[in-house]
């Protein structure tokens, strides 16, 4: 991949200082720790030099979630027909109830089921243990929503902490009603984020779905699944019918909008497709190892990044899905050129800071690229390793990169690089707003989207184009 | 039997299988399983003991919440806050992982308040926790004074605290543990024998709603009271966009709210979310205390007013005088559109008298009232308010029950509207009925917490939002001959 145009103005060194500056401001033990996880961009560097996935500098506003969120809130919650119990006390199920934005198909409290479901945990639960209490709930559940197609149990920090033995229950359980009960312990205080809640997620998905169901239609050459999406504002909805017009067919997508037994079909696809890598590639990985199916990062952010991943696809399968890819990329032209016709005159040569997590900070920006908006600064919430390795290349020379950036540190950055425009979380979201700067929430799009696929770009566009280009911001600063 | 043999088909339920439990769902048979269910909860409208202490620590200038425990409870606090409020939500934490688990949190702590202290420069960090921490037993006090005499913050740094784990009550109580330790703290060695301010102190309590802490700070202003409003979010969670973040943008100073135990009065204007707070003024403040019910309605407006009339010997103005006039206009011109109708309503026991009270006082029938943490005091006091009325016949209370209980009411016992923060949506869509949103969170529509809904002029925005969504559906829904220009 050739390398980013270079952006006026940003240079490893005034990055650099910016960051040396910036840190100037932190007490000597914080300024240490936080010190390998701010640099500027290398691009032909082959690995990232910015650290990541170590623990949150107490004291500091951290935006990351912890390991139950990731569980509940990412991977499981999304599975429409099944019920995911929030096990201990009220906070957590009632702060992840329906903010995550995933929708689902079905009739809710019928066969989906988008609600808090909890043992909200009393003083007793804690002295006594709360395994009693989760057996019969489980049996609550069952009686009152029987057409689920099976229970998880998501545990608490607290849970974890007195030793109740939730994995016993789920398995008694599972036995008395002849269905899926599976236990996920993804205490809060386990790992250094929500990370390390996808991969016990993921763990309890290898060890109690996948594998355990089959399809009852004949594999079919184009069949496929979509790992790692998790349908934030529609954007299953939106990328499916692109891979379904390409002639592909798309058995069981993780998790979004999903079906707990196609997913745990997913075994017999002949390509997994990967939109969030970092909380679904140990999945493709296991698929990979046990049944030898093959695995692709795609991206369907922007017109560029389409036609890129469409055409990868493509070379994975034969000449039919190639003639229809080609098909697909010109049909959608002329629509895409409207968009960017309409759009980009407004939004050529401004720059944008990302701070999300997932896959948007490098995701995104093609789709960025393509309306002429530079991405000056990037950062995720809980990456790893890897996912600075995928950014690095998607940055130009100089950017800033930052993990887990404090609010405090934030804020300096975009003091320093005044982007026209700042996508990231709602925690961000009015600091930034107040300061009179326009912004995006990254996570949720806004309460807006699909901003995936083609649908999704005409969204998108028009989304950043009203954030930036907003009457509003011109009334901020006052003539009196 | 072979692993082979274990895999099972997908299956699909048949159409006549769903529609079967979409109907068996709205019976009296299912409402009745749903009442018998002991251990699950479903849809609860109630949050966690921290959140409320973060409501009170935010509430003080130049206050930093500073919660000790798990880095993800800091996240969903903070979250819960700006999707309300629409706001920033500044507070920090000290991010305790396993190792916290293991050998206590207190390492955390300290590097914690080094760190929020030199970095985010506040006057005062109040401290609580999260549920991690009080199961394994944390010794707050302990580790706060050794953070001081070790150096890690100043020694006359404020550090309130208060216990609030999540597995005890609920939203409210952590503002009340919160609220009196800080009050605690800061009017230590603040008494003065014989000194009296002259200033009202008022506690507005768990109250999400902005407009309703500025609408009390306007009459208080209009009946010529000098006052304090303690833990007063009105400016913080509701600061004007200029250009320019500040950290702190707001709230009770501190030297007034430790003036505020040499007060001449100190109102409560929510009982059940300031009881021990209140209980503990009764005993340390000199001046006259008194616990109003939130002022919804036309009556209960009058009572806070003359309460304080009372107290600080001040005639009620013309203007107030004027407002309560148009209110009481507002109600009989309208009256029409809420007498009878049904209501169901859930939240917070407070705001759950103060809006019987006012539907009441329209005429209208609170007919089924469910609060999903409370007790049975509350139910009691709630019993002889319906008492009060003819409008209460028939009503029905549920405590500790929760929003899937509540849908199950609904299509058994249908109503005309609901009325309850935004996570009642789900039964409302179910009831086919409307959802007035009033309470914590309001996540799905806009600026609702900006308009106050107690005082006279409050009564008039809720009885226009009521009565004028009613009309709306009545246009949108009619036959066209039934489709008229007046209504």
């Amino acid at each position: 991949m050739a390398e980013r145009k270079p952006i006026k103005g940003m240079t490893i060194e005034r990055t650099e200082k910016l960051i040396a500056d910036t840190l100037a401001e932190l007490p000597e033990k914080a300024k240490k720790k936080r010190a390998p996880h701010l640099g500027a961009n290398e691009p032909s560097v082959s690995s990232c030099a910015v650290k990541s996935n170590k623990k949150v500098v107490p004291g500091i506003m951290s935006q990351r979630g912890c390991a139950y969120a990731g569980a509940k809130g990412v991977v499981w919650g999304p599975i429409r027909d099944m019920i995911h119990v929030s096990h201990g006390p009220i906070g957590c199920g009632v702060y992840s109830w329906g903010t995550r934005r995933n929708l689902m198909q079905g009739i809710p409290g019928v066969t989906s089921f988008p609600m808090d479901f909890t043992s909200d945990f009393q003083e007793r639960d804690i002295v006594y243990g709360g395994d009693i209490k989760l057996e019969k709930l489980l049996h609550e559940a069952d009686e009152l929503f029987p057409l689920n197609k099976g229970l998880s149990v998501l545990s608490e920090c607290p849970v974890g902490l007195i030793g109740d033995d939730i994995n016993a229950v789920a398995k008694k359980v599972a036995k008395d009603l002849d269905k899926l009960v599976v236990p996920c312990n993804c205490e809060g205080f386990r790992g250094v984020s929500q990370s390390l809640g996808h991969h016990i997620s993921n763990d309890s998905i290898r060890d109690h779905i996948i594998g355990k169901f089959q399809f009852k239609e004949e594999v079919g050459p184009y069949d496929i699944a979509l790992i790692g999406d998790y349908n934030i504002g529609g954007d299953v909805w939106a990328a499916k019918p692109i891979l379904e017009e390409i002639g592909l067919n798309v058995k069981s997508v993780w998790t979004g909008d999903g079906e707990v037994e196609k997913i745990g079909a997913t075994h017999a696809v002949k390509l997994n497709l990967i939109h969030c890598y970092r909380s679904m590639n140990y999945m493709c990985k296991v698929m990979e190892e046990k049944w030898n199916i093959p695995w692709l990062e795609y991206n369907f952010f922007g017109p560029t990044k389409i036609e890129e991943s469409l055409r990868a696809i493509a070379e994975r399968f034969d000449d039919k899905i190639k003639k229809n890819v080609e098909k697909v990329i010109k049909k959608y032209k002329a629509e895409m050129q409207a968009v960017l016709d309409e759009y980009k005159p407004r939004l050529e040569g401004k720059t944008a800071m990302l701070f999300v997590g997932g896959l948007r900070p490098r995701h995104t920006i093609g789709a960025y690229e393509d309306l002429g908006i530079q991405i000056t600064g990037a950062g995720y919430e809980f990456a790893h390793q890897d996912d600075y390795d995928r950014t690095a290349p998607e940055m130009a020379k100089g950017t800033l990169i930052y993990d887990d950036v404090s609010e405090f540190e934030l804020e300096k950055f975009v003091e320093e690089l005044k982007p026209d425009l700042v996508g990231s979380g709602i925690k961000e979201k009015y600091v930034f707003q107040k300061a009179g700067i326009p912004f995006r929430q990254m996570h949720s799009w806004d309460y807006s989207g699909p901003y995936h696929g083609y649908e999704g770009f005409k969204v998108f566009a028009r989304d950043i184009d009203m954030a930036i280009n907003s009457p509003t911001w011109g009334l901020v600063k006052s003539p009196f | 039997m072979s692993a082979e043999a274990a895999v099972k088909f997908v299956t699909e339920h048949t159409p006549e299988e769903i529609e079967r439990v979409k109907n068996w769902i709205n019976t009296e048979e299912y409402k009745e399983k749903n009442f018998a269910r002991t251990s699950l909860v479903v849809n609860p409208a109630h949050a966690c003991q921290p959140l409320g202490a973060q409501m009170v620590a935010t509430g003080f200038e130049g206050a930093l919440p500073f919660i000790h425990g798990s880095q993800g409870c800091a996240s969903y606090f903070r979250s819960t806050f700006s999707r309300h409020y629409r706001e920033p939500a500044a507070a920090t934490c000290d991010a305790m992982t396993e190792d916290g688990a293991v050998f206590g949190g207190q390492n955390n702590l300290f590097e914690g308040l080094q760190n929020a202290y030199e970095i985010y420069k506040p006057k005062m960090i109040p401290i609580f926790t999260t549920c991690m921490p009080e199961v394994i037993g944390d010794d707050l006090t302990a580790y706060t004074k050794n953070a001081k005499t070790q150096g890690f913050i100043p020694e006359d740094l404020p550090t309130p605290y208060a216990n609030t784990p999540s597995f005890n009550g609920s939203h409210i109580h952590g503002y009340d543990s919160m609220l009196m330790s800080i009050l605690q703290t800061l009017t230590e060695g603040k008494k003065v024998e014989g000194k009296c301010t002259g200033k009202l102190n008022i506690i507005p309590g768990f109250d999400g709603n902005v407009g309703n802490l500025r609408e009390y700070k306007r009459i208080i202003e209009l009946m010529g009271v000098p006052y304090t409003m303690l833990a007063d979010v009105s400016d913080v969670f509701d600061s004007g966009c200029d250009g320019e973040y500040k950290l702190y943008p707001g709230g009770t100073k501190l030297e007034d709210a430790a003036e505020s135990i040499n007060g001449k009065a100190t109102i409560a204007m929510q009982k059940y979310a300031t009881a021990n707070t209140m209980k503990w003024i009764e005993s340390e403040y000199d001046g006259q205390k008194a616990i109003i019910p939130m002022p919804f309605g036309v009556k209960k407006t009058d009572e806070f007013i003359l309460k304080l009339s009372e107290l600080f010997g001040k005639p009620i103005p013309e203007a107030l005088k004027a407002e309560r006039a148009r209110a009481v206009d507002a109600m009989t011109d309208a009256h029409q559109y809420l007498h009878g109708r049904k209501f169901a309503i859930a939240g917070d026991p407070d705001y759950l008298i103060g809006i019987v009270t006012f539907l009441l006082e329209m005429g209208a029938r609170p007919w089924h009232i469910l609060c999903s943490r409370t007790t049975k005091k509350f139910q009691k006091e709630m019993q002889s308010l319906l008492d009060s009325s003819v409008f209460g016949e028939g009503c029905s209370i549920y405590i500790n029950k929760d929003l899937w209980h509540m849908r199950s009411l609904l299509v058994t016992d249908p109503v005309d509207g609901i009325i309850g923060d935004t996570h009642a949506k789900w039964a409302a869509r179910d009831a086919k009925i409307p959802l007035f949103r009033i309470g914590f969170p309001i996540i799905d529509r806009v600026n609702l917490h900006r308009t106050p809904v107690v005082g006279y002029n409050g009564a008039i925005s809720m009885l226009s939002m009521i009565a004028n969504k009613f009309l709306d559906i009545k246009d949108e829904t009619c036959s066209d001959q039934w489709f008229e220009m007046m209504r």
